[in-house]
């Protein structure tokens, strides 16, 4: 596969993700991304999804993957069992984001978040001058069908890291498929981080 | 014989049904029309199988089936294991039947189980009546079928009987060992005893250990065989089979098998409270479950029932599994099915648990099958295209 037909949030998880490591994809959906993964980067790659349908879809692309929810899914993994957890547009749709971030930061060397950014202005604007739930391209969805039970802004996720000692390894914004660096909190529609524990001091 | 009739009626239109559906996918994949046409039963005798007990049993016969051909490198063969009440016969017909084997679904040219690129193998087990050595078979001391002096079996005795069968047809290492019920059982089996000689595990609505439920429930059949007069201590070969106990027994393991929506669609309730109490059937749930009891009578031994079920009950791999799977390389397809209140997703879950501990690939799916436990038989699409894909990914590396 070409990089060209490769979305933006892929290729930018693509180049974070060393050649050749083990990697757990938590809600890795039809398997598209591990499949990159698995070609481009030869990682050895598992995936958790809760959506039967999807599971089918990862199996036929050769997928390992657990049918099963990743809010309790992590519990017999050891720590440090993968090089990287990832969590790509999953965080926002689980129970209790915290718990699934602290199992990711113990099972994985390094957790990769990409969410839709609450932060962005439109989203503020259909609130403040609305009074309406806002429905923006990262956030596609009606209050009353949307999948995601938490809303996180960018500069949310990064007061969450500073206030827990998890480190940032990396951060990438992306506004309108190319990537931002200017006021991310306010322009960028997904926020991409590497994080990881930071080590106890000695 | 009106009930007989009902339930057989009822029965073949269920059977017509199937086909239709099955016909409608033949469409999309026309290679699937082919079937494997007649088979037959194959027999190996080996020497002496010494139980996990430390009895001896000889000579030990196996009755087994052949799909497929094993390719040069012989790297294409899968064994495929049957369930509690199952047989050699998994696909194809024998001469002049109008059944086909159970896994008929999933198994043949351009399914799941391919054999036009897999060699498929399947054994009935020890302990059984369907060809292979079980209490029903002479005991060459005695010149008298064995009974209760067959020696107590284990799922892990099946499978060391079965290694046998694999070496002497000269194949080192299985692509795949797949089955379903006590066919995951032995699929488990398999990865625990003889890691090195798997290349990937399919169980399906299968379970780590038997649970006290699962025992509870097969406590009872055996009961219900022992309370038979006919049943005489085992030794009734030379009279009339315990066939009442037996049926009994076939009763309570049926419902356990079906859901609550299956056995729903099976039977429509006709309730008569005005009626004055009849010991024979009359609800048609009780005329289904004892057409049920009174055709498995017909195929199946009372002491095979003992035996088998006792193996099943006494397997326990929750402490060994992981340990076993520990560098093995091997991969798994677990599959359950949401409505098997009998070996529910639960016990999958814990069989997928064992081996990401050990560090073995899994992949794990809950199929939404309205079949309940008996769901590995009848379902083909979902298990069909889980199976399919694993085991190309498997045959590829």
């Amino acid at each position: 596969m070409a990089h060209g037909e490769i979305r933006l949030d892929h290729k930018v998880i693509l180049g974070m993700v060393t050649d050749g490591a083990s990697v757990l994809d938590l809600g890795c959906g039809e398997g598209e991304l591990l499949s990159i993964l698995e070609k481009e980067k030869k990682v050895r790659g598992q995936g958790i999804e809760f959506s039967e349908q999807a599971i089918y879809s990862c199996v036929e692309k050769g997928l390992s993957v657990y049918h099963g929810d990743i809010d309790t899914g992590l519990s017999e993994y050891g720590d440090g069992s993968f090089d990287y957890v990832i969590l790509n547009e999953s965080l926002q749709q689980v129970w209790k984001p915290g718990v699934v971030l602290n199992e990711a930061l113990r099972v994985g060397r390094k957790v990769i978040v990409g969410f839709p950014n609450f932060g962005h202005y439109s989203v503020r604007l259909q609130v403040f001058f609305g009074g309406r739930t806002p429905v923006t391209p990262s956030l596609p969805y009606m209050w009353y069908d949307t999948p995601n039970v938490h809303f996180i802004s960018i500069s949310d996720f990064e007061e969450y890291c500073k206030n827990r000692g998890v480190s940032v390894l990396d951060s990438v914004f992306i506004r309108k498929n190319s990537v931002t660096r200017i006021l991310p909190n306010l322009f960028a529609d997904t926020g991409i981080f590497m994080i990881s524990k930071t080590p106890s001091p000695p | 014989m009106d009930v007989v009739k009902i339930m057989r009626n009822r029965i073949d239109k269920s059977d017509q049904l199937h086909k239709r559906t099955s016909k409608g996918t033949q469409h999309e994949d026309p290679k699937k029309d082919r079937g494997l046409g007649i088979v037959e039963t194959r027999y190996f005798t080996f020497h002496e199988l010494v139980t996990l007990g430390g009895r001896k049993l000889s000579p030990v016969t196996l009755a087994y089936e052949t799909y497929g051909s094993l390719n040069s490198e012989k790297s294409n063969a899968i064994l495929v294991l049957h369930a509690f009440s199952g047989d050699a016969h998994a696909t194809g017909f024998h001469e002049g039947a109008e059944k086909p084997g159970w896994w008929d679904i999933l198994i043949g040219p351009g399914k799941a189980f391919d054999t036009d690129k897999y060699f498929v193998i399947c054994s009935n087990v020890i302990g059984g009546c369907k060809g292979s050595t079980g209490p029903s078979s002479i005991n060459p001391e005695t010149g008298k079928s064995y009974g209760l002096k067959f020696p107590m079996i284990t799922i892990d005795d099946m499978v060391n009987a079965q290694r046998h069968l694999i070496d002497h047809l000269g194949i080192d290492k299985l692509l795949a060992v797949a089955g379903g019920s006590m066919g995951g059982l032995q699929a488990l089996q398999w990865m625990a005893s003889y890691p090195e000689r798997v290349r990937s595990a399919i169980p399906i609505a299968a379970t780590v250990r038997h649970t006290p439920q699962q025992i509870a429930f097969n406590e009872v059949g055996r009961q219900a065989i022992m309370a038979d007069p006919n049943w005489k201590s085992g030794d009734y070969y030379d009279g009339p089979p315990p066939s009442a106990g037996l049926a009994v027994a076939r009763m309570v393991g049926h419902i356990t098998y079906m859901s609550e929506r299956s056995l729903e669609e099976k039977t429509t309730a006709r309730r008569d409270p005005a009626s004055t109490f009849k010991s024979t059937a009359v609800l048609e749930v009780e005329q289904y479950l004892s057409y049920q009891g009174n055709k498995f009578v017909e195929r199946f031994d009372a002491n095979s029932y003992l035996f088998i079920s006792k193996a099943m009950d006494h397997f326990d791999l929750s402490g060994e599994l992981t340990h076993a799977l520990k560098r093995s390389g091997m991969k798994a397809l677990v599959i359950a099915f949401k409505t098997d209140w009998l070996y529910p997703p639960e016990h999958s879950k814990e069989i997928v648990r064992a081996c990401k501990m050990a560090g073995v690939n899994a992949t794990y799916c809950e199929i939404d099958s309205p079949h309940g436990h008996d769901s590995f038989l009848l379902e083909s699409e979902q298990q069909g295209h889980l199976i399919r894909h694993f085991l190309e990914k498997v045959a590829k590396e």
